[in-house]
């Protein structure tokens, strides 16, 4: 009885690796040409993503997070330029964003950095297994990475200010803690954290699938700061941004280096996302921002179906 | 736990991190943004013609390095006098501009002997730099 449960579990595991791969040994993903001329394509560009940076604001998620599935799933490029240009959409948001938070006392350093280490290490070795795996696989892989943020999304719950009774010995020997100024209040808060190893190592699978996907990984830091650390909310999604810029610092080398960064798709991106979030964040105290999330979170479920479907080789 | 002290200083990394980031991602988003003007107005003569992107743009990277002889690492810096490779000036310029922030902390750190925090930026200094050489990535 005890014996058969492993070898199930790995027939199972099996079998899931060849679902993943299938697609792939149907010959490697040139993504169908369009017939529109050249220059409607970066035009559409940066318009999806001027909106994509106006509702990612209010949505509190990152633009890199809805710009891989949705470039990825219905523009006429290649995975590997659309997540080397992800990477630089997450990475120009949060260097934006960075010196403000900063300055506003709601990014940590000496929280972000020591995480910031292990995921820019673990990031490359995603970007280079990203660049090295058949694109279906990845695209497969991103619908399912997609449908989790969105199954995060509509369960994960957010603590304003959790209760941290006593800092682990590793935070403490690290002295990470720290105290800001609430805005809403304008109490100042101290604040400290616990299980910092368990959060190192959840930082490394992290760094791990922002290269792989090119995604950037503020979906997963703010929980793993907030509801794991035990950080507060405004100070975990102020060092996300922090964390986020090195790391995609790091695996935006490796895109760059494999010459998946073209700048006709990079370029239009980057500014369309910032001229969005510039506006996003006009209209954060304007827009609902119950109903940009839940239109956020049918657009994702669309987009990571859509993904999932094309790496599965049913929807090309 | 936070004495005025250790938060004056955590205030005083946190704005020199912040000044230098921010001075470099100006740099390299106005880098960004005039190249990209130089590309699309002809200023530049683009590597890969504007009207044959379409061709090209949809074909994995390998490929397409192979089709549009793009050479990769640091290769693109003997050709950025062309209009598409000239983007990437200002993309590394934005993909490096936390390293001058990073090592403005080391001697920070070293003046109040917190050499762990100090290690901790070199680290990622390096991290940074060899991602950067492409010697991690295969690059050259």
């Amino acid at each position: 009885m005890t014996a058969w449960r492993p070898t199930l579990a790995l027939k199972f595991l099996w079998l899931l690796v060849l679902l993943l791969a299938m697609p792939a040994f149907a010959g490697d993903s040139v993504v169908p040409s369009s017939t529109l001329p050249w220059w409607f394509w970066p035009l559409a560009l940066f318009v999806t993503c001027f909106l994509i940076g106006i509702v990612a604001v209010p949505a509190g998620i990152g633009g890199g997070t809805l710009f891989v599935p949705i470039i990825g799933g219905f523009f006429p490029f290649h995975l590997d330029f659309v997540r080397g240009a992800g990477l630089l959409v997450a990475l120009a948001s949060a260097l934006a964003a960075g010196p403000v938070l900063l300055r506003g006392g709601l990014s940590s350093l000496r929280l972000a950095l020591p995480l910031a280490l292990v995921a820019s290490m673990s990031s490359i070795a995603g970007a280079m297994l990203g660049l090295a795996l058949p694109a279906s696989v990845i695209q497969t892989a991103l619908g399912l990475i997609v449908l989790g943020i969105v199954a995060l999304m509509l369960v994960s719950k957010k603590s304003e200010f959790p209760q941290v009774a006593r800092p682990d010995r590793l935070s403490s020997a690290l002295g990470i803690h720290g105290v800001f100024i609430d805005g809403a209040s304008g109490r100042a808060i101290d604040w400290q954290v616990h299980r910092t190893p368990l959060g190192l190592v959840l930082f490394l699978a992290i760094g791990v699938m922002a290269g792989m996907f090119g995604i950037g990984a503020g979906w997963a830091n703010v929980p793993a700061l907030n509801l794991l650390m035990g950080a507060p909310l405004k100070v975990s999604a102020g060092t996300s941004g922090l964390v986020l810029s090195l790391v995609d610092s790091s695996a935006a080398w490796v895109y760059l280096n494999r010459g998946a960064v073209l700048p006709m798709i990079a370029v239009p991106s980057v500014v369309g996302m910032m001229l969005g979030a510039r506006i996003g964040a006009r209209l954060l105290h304007i827009l609902k921002g119950s109903v940009i999330r839940k239109m956020v979170i049918t657009l994702l479920l669309f987009a990571g179906i859509r993904a999932l479907l094309k790496g599965l080789g049913i929807w090309v | 736990m936070n004495t005025p002290t250790n938060a004056r200083q955590q205030l005083d990394e946190a704005f020199r991190y912040a000044f230098l980031l921010d001075w470099g991602t100006r740099i390299g988003l106005v880098a960004l943004v005039l190249s990209f003007a130089a590309y699309l107005s002809g200023l530049l003569t683009p590597h890969v013609p504007l009207d044959q992107l379409p061709s090209v743009w949809n074909l994995p990277v390998n490929t397409f390095l192979e089709r549009t002889g793009t050479p990769t690492g640091w290769g693109w810096l003997a050709l950025a006098h062309k209009g598409d490779l000239s983007n990437l000036i200002g993309i590394a310029l934005l993909a490096g501009c936390s390293l001058p922030p990073l090592l403005g902390l080391v001697p920070l750190y070293l003046k109040r002997r917190d050499t762990v925090y100090a290690v901790i930026c070199a680290l990622i200094a390096t991290v940074l730099v060899l991602a950067a050489s492409g010697i991690l990535s295969g690059g050259h």
